[in-house]
């Protein structure tokens, strides 16, 4: 067996020497050109542009502006509406207003200082209310409902209604955003760090004029990717794009860390009114949510990510009378973009906080209010009229809370608490269910491509990217367990739309979904070929396992079949292709069934505060997650445990601020502050759940990619249930930074 | 432009005419083409940078993992640099990172290997401390704890080359001698004083500025002693901190407390305390504990010198008594018992600029305060005493009545900003809070913070 099995990272080895390549990495021809970005320092004006001085600047090679682009100026993953270059007027303070191209990556960006800039300024839209009041939005708010929540609302014996602010995430990817262009006789080369190369190559095209044909992109690998490499590399690899057929030079570009953070989207952050009626039982009747998304200057995939809140905002529990009403706010900032989770996150923690504040009404325990609003195993109605087929959330919970001994030490924490003036703690066991796949439905498609040669060895190619998750690893353990090799004998090539065409992003957790079925597809056509073959010359069963073939009586090696497959010949390569079934989805209407099925988990930290200070932090958590079979416990344990401590980030020091005039303040690792090692939990366990996947995936696994994020949530309402705990005001708003809490215990 | 002689993974490196405000990684990618070295935040925040450079210490071999995206060519002289690629692949640690599945994406493993491995050699078992100043977005950080823990029982690889013999063997330059220094200096006041480069380097990677005359000073045995002399102990302007942090655990505990998560290894590793202080800044750490402790500091021109008291070096924002020429050459601080409180309050724990930083030093005799210095930064302009709090509680019995009204007195002593790191109102509840704290930890209350208590 190749698949279930541990295996490390297949770069481990070359990322622990430093031999693992990135974009950055690799060594140009001499006359390569190096980008720059000059950056609007205003959020909102419209201006004119004095270049002379940037012209002048040592090393200057040429300036770019938007009226000399040889095609389409736009690098929009969605609608056409952002600008390459700001063209008369900004929309957000650092966007790119003209392009440098300079001799050296230092030049560029010294040069792209000098720009003088005229603003004709005009009253920036930063804010939610700002935004709100002054109607600035994207399309008409949008309204899933199930029963009816206003009648079931007026019914319930008690109801709680609340607002939340919850923060946004700059994604921090380690490796900044970087492309660089070769030309190639009138086509182009382009190499990016990018989760969706196949967007580049069309972005590419459109901005030079050319067909999808003439461009092809790779990536090898990206150092971190979380959804900020979704569609924010397409600035980047365009421009290299253009000076590089300008100029018939290879040019490249990355973004220094500053002007990374001030230019790319981040993870949205919203304002979450509620409403909910419940019984005495603490089971919900009626939820009404009002969701108010603040998506910056350009619409990127904000409708997608603020669909997926929607979806995610009934979390695990079954709400049978709901409304939820979604706004998505234009301001001038930057445009907000995909971050793991993309939006579910953000739609769960506005229930979890139902949750909490039902819990606190009743002065129940918030696990046992979970505990009974869990959608039951089959046969209830999420708020978008999709059937659960697959709960496990109650089991799966019970688990947990015996396996973290959550009741001792609750009782633990309320003794603790009541002799310790200053420091107290809190606990708090959070689930998540988690929806899996692309709502947008022709995006659950993937290809794969493998070739097998005459020695035996292995070259696969899919369409998915490697951004860390190992999801290469995983895709070739597939291949393996279908040859019977180990899986080193399978080569893994970098994404390259030169042999996977017209692929999806690697995002919405599917990678290995997708592309693990598309690889077995493809290698399963040559398999087939070869059983075919080998029963015809020897006869008998045939059987591959460990490296060998066994025909009736016969055994080869697997390279001696193909081998003798080719001279047979034989073909030995294949495409393959996978597209998810079942999946149907009206996004208007918000019926249907988007997701394929749900990931589940549960996380239980425990927390300390300093009531004098604010001070916080994680003393213990527990985390029992479920991705099905898995493919790979080592490397989903890698993904939980990260997703967990990025989640938790999130919800606790990672804080974005905005001045009133748009500058984002916290633009630079000085300021914005991703948890480091000593942020982690002394005690942190995790275990995967023991079960298969119910649909028929890649060897029943579930995605992991994204669901465990929310892991970190229990982090959270850990920390308001030591708010409580020390007098305070739970019902602060996130991230729960020092300040927060302090302020929160001060209320 | 200026030679320098140093070490590159055991070869010599001579520069016969270096730009010494070069910065250590761009010569390593792009000049030798070493592209292990991942440049990540270029501003000695993320660690992904991390490399290793050994030098002569007080006649011992010390090896320090140090950012290289902020240290300077002109910082090399005399120093032996390794980086990830010198490791060979089967390092311990190297071995440790792949069983243990401690790489993702992988590109803040060089820096990560490199610190651990450094830590290793050192024989450090603090691997929190030791990871502080390295960032990684993916795993979490608990996989590559497990290899930390897996990896510090084996045994450290024997060296591949004489690394003394070869520090020894290089040719000199560049300033040495203090005298020779202040001299150079007193006619060169324009010249940018280089001390450990985690400010300077920032002012050439962000602000992209470009000086042109530097002095680097880090090889000038005069300023890197802390000598105990009658009455007290003095500090050369360019000790590290993290020598400073050793040479206080004994003495001040709580301020070497604060030591500890001050910057990043990486970063006390580089940074001087004499850059600290002089720097001017109004969040800068170190002097609210040094000002608390009374302590003074010597200013030299020339052959000239004078001693003033810290608090009366900062004048205003970005403003000190300090001449043109002039430059801070010792701290000296006055013998006496311990009664240090030092409080770093910052939105992360580790590796974080404070949203404030206060000092307590209240001797307390026969039941009532007799003296109180508390000095805070963060709250003011200036690193700034709390002479109201101060005079509220000289002379007063030592009570949390004495606390409730001495706190008061805080809003007559500061009014801070509000900026990112915190709004005003946090500021001024947490400098209030802070006194109770110290009121409660020096009134035998055990728990009362949430990281860092020293016994």
């Amino acid at each position: 067996m190749s698949v279930a099995k541990s295996i490390p990272h297949d770069s481990g080895p070359a990322h622990v020497s430093g031999s693992a390549r990135y974009v950055d990495d690799y060594p140009l021809p001499e006359n390569a050109v190096h980008l720059a970005f000059g950056l609007s320092e205003k959020a909102h004006a419209d201006f004119t542009l004095d270049l002379t001085a940037v012209w002048a600047a040592t090393g200057v090679i040429d300036v770019i502006v938007a009226d000399q682009l040889p095609g389409v100026n736009d690098v929009s993953p969605s609608v056409h509406d952002e600008p390459l270059l700001a063209d008369g007027t900004v929309h957000y303070l650092g966007q790119p207003v003209f392009l440098v191209v300079a001799d050296s990556h230092l030049n560029a960006r010294r040069a792209a200082r000098l720009g003088k800039v005229e603003y004709s300024e005009k009253d920036p839209l930063v804010t939610i209310d700002q935004a709100v009041e002054a109607d600035s939005k994207f399309g008409d708010p949008v309204t899933y409902a199930i029963g009816d929540a206003d009648t079931a609302m007026s019914e319930a014996p008690l109801t709680v209604s609340g607002q939340m602010e919850v923060g946004g995430q700059e994604h921090f990817y380690l490796e900044g955003q970087a492309a660089y262009a070769l030309p190639e006789e009138g086509d182009v080369r382009v190499v990016s760090s990018t989760q969706h190369p196949t967007e580049i190559q069309h972005k590419v095209a459109e901005a030079l004029n050319i067909p999808f044909h003439a461009v092809r992109v790779e990536t090898r690998r990206m150092g971190g990717g979380f959804g900020g490499k979704e569609s924010q590399g397409n600035a980047l690899a365009v421009s290299c794009a253009v000076v590089a057929q300008k100029l018939n030079r290879p040019a490249k570009m990355r973004y220094d860390r500053d002007d990374d953070m001030i230019i790319t989207g981040k993870r949205h952050d919203l304002r979450i009114k509620y409403q909910a009626g419940f019984g005495l039982d603490g089971k919900l009747h009626s939820v009404v949510f009002e969701h108010f998304f603040r998506c910056g200057w350009a619409l990127d995939l904000s409708h997608a990510v603020a669909d997926r809140a929607m979806l995610h905002a009934d979390n695990a529990y079954h709400l049978p009378n709901a409304r939820i009403l979604s706004h998505r706010l234009r301001t001038n900032t930057q445009s907000a973009t995909a971050y793991r989770g993309f939006g579910g996150p953000q739609g769960i923690i506005g229930i979890e906080r139902v949750i909490e504040h039902i819990a606190d009404e009743l002065g129940m325990d918030p696990l046992d209010v979970r505990m009974a609003n869990f959608y039951r195993s089959t046969g209830d109605l999420t708020p978008y009229h999709m059937e659960i087929e697959d709960s496990i959330s109650s089991e799966l919970v019970a688990q947990l809370a015996e396996s973290s001994d959550y009741e001792k030490r609750r009782a633990e924490i309320a003794t603790f608490n009541a002799g310790s003036p200053i420091v107290k703690r809190g606990i708090s066991l959070v689930p998540v269910k988690f929806g899996i796949s692309f709502t947008l439905t022709f995006l659950n498609q993937a290809g794969a491509l493998v070739h097998v040669y005459a020695d035996g060895s292995v070259q696969l190619n899919h369409g998915g990217t490697e951004m860390g998750q190992g999801l290469n690893t995983k895709v070739a353990q597939v291949a393996a367990e279908v040859f019977g090799l180990d899986v080193s004998a399978i080569k893994i090539t970098a994404t390259d739309t030169g042999k996977v065409p017209n692929t999806s992003a690697t995002a919405a957790s599917a990678g290995a979904d997708l592309n693990g079925m598309a690889c077995k597809d493809a290698c399963e056509k040559i398999k087939l070929r070869l059983i075919e073959f080998a029963k015809a010359k020897w006869g008998g069963d045939v059987i591959f396992a460990a490296g060998r073939v066994s025909v009736g009586e016969k055994v080869v090696s697997f390279g001696e079949l193909a081998a003798a497959a080719y001279q047979a010949r034989i073909s030995l390569s294949s495409t393959g292709f996978y597209k998810t079934p079942k999946v149907k989805w009206d996004r208007i209407e918000g019926k249907g069934r988007p997701f394929l099925y749900f990931a589940y988990g549960a996380a239980v930290s425990e927390v300390e505060i300093d009531s004098l200070t604010g001070e916080n932090r994680i003393l213990r958590t527990d985390i029992l997650h479920d991705v099905g079979n898995s493919l790979n416990p080592a490397l989903d344990i890698g993904q939980i445990e990260g997703a967990f401590v990025q989640g938790a980030g999130w919800l606790t020091i990672e804080e974005l601020r905005w001045a009133d005039d748009g500058r984002l303040q916290t633009a630079a690792p000085a300021t914005y502050k991703i948890p480091c090692a000593s942020d982690i939990p002394d005690v942190l366990n995790v275990a995967l759940w023991d079960g298969a996947n119910l649909e028929k995936t890649i060897y029943r696994s579930k995605a992991v990619g994204e669901p465990p994020f929310v892991h970190g949530m229990s982090v959270f309402f850990a920390l308001t249930q030591a708010v409580a705990a020390a007098g305070g005001n739970p019902y602060f708003d996130a991230p729960a930074t020092a300040e927060r809490v302090l302020m929160a215990l001060s209320e | 432009m200026a030679h320098i002689s140093f070490i590159l993974n055991g070869e010599v490196i001579e520069l016969g005419k270096a730009n010494p405000s070069v910065t250590l990684l761009d010569y390593l990618r792009l000049e030798r083409g070493l592209a292990g070295t991942k440049e990540g935040c270029n501003e000695g925040d993320c660690g992904a940078c991390t490399v290793s450079v050994a030098s002569m210490e007080n006649g011992s071999l010390v090896h320090r993992a140090v950012n290289s995206c902020i240290l300077l060519l002109g910082q090399m002289q005399g120093k032996s640099v390794t980086t990830v690629e010198d490791l060979g692949g089967n390092h311990p640690v190297q071995t440790a990172m792949v069983d243990h599945h401690g790489s993702q994406c992988g590109f803040c493993t060089p820096g990560i290997v490199m610190s651990l491995a450094a830590a290793h050699q050192e024989g450090r078992q603090d691997h929190r401390d030791v990871l502080a100043g390295n960032l990684c977005r993916c795993t979490g950080y608990a996989p590559i704890l497990r290899a930390a823990e897996a990896v510090a029982e084996q045994p450290v690889p024997a060296a591949k080359f004489d690394e003394r013999a070869a520090l020894e063997s290089l040719v000199d330059s560049g300033f040495t001698d203090v005298d020779a220094f202040a001299e150079w200096y007193a006619q060169n006041p324009d010249a940018v004083l280089v001390g450990g480069a985690t400010e300077v380097g920032l002012v050439l990677t962000k602000e992209l500025k470009q000086p042109r005359k530097f002095a680097f000073l880090n090889r000038i045995e005069a300023l890197r002693e802390i000598t105990h002399e009658d009455g007290g102990t003095r500090i050369g302007s360019g000790v590290l901190l993290a020598r400073l942090r050793g040479a206080m655990v004994g003495k001040y505990p709580q301020f070497a407390e604060m030591l500890r998560r001050f910057g990043s290894v990486q970063v006390r590793n580089s940074a001087t305390i004499g850059g600290n202080i002089a720097n001017g800044s109004p969040i800068a750490d170190s002097p609210p504990a040094l000002i608390a402790l009374g302590a003074s500091i010597t200013l030299r021109k020339g052959a000239e010198r004078r001693e003033i008291l810290l608090e009366d070096f900062y004048l205003s924002y970005g403003v000190q008594d300090r001449a043109e020429g002039e430059f801070v050459e010792s701290i000296f601080i006055p013998e006496q018992e311990d009664t240090l409180g030092v409080y770093k309050i910052s939105k992360r724990f580790d590796q974080d600029i404070s949203a404030l930083c206060g000092a307590f030093n209240i001797v307390v005799n026969d039941g009532s305060v007799a003296s109180a210095r508390i000095a805070f930064g963060g709250m003011a302009a200036t690193p700034k005493r709390a002479k109201a709090v101060e005079s509220a509680l000289t002379g007063a019995p030592w009570n949390e009545e004495t606390i409730k009204t001495a706190q008061s007195a805080f809003a007559e002593d500061y009014t801070p900003l509000s900026d990112q790191r915190g709004s005003a109102a946090y500021r001024l509840t947490l400098a209030q809070n802070l006194l109770t704290r110290y009121f409660l930890e020096h009134s035998g209350q055990d728990r009362v913070r949430v990281v860092g208590a020293v016994s």
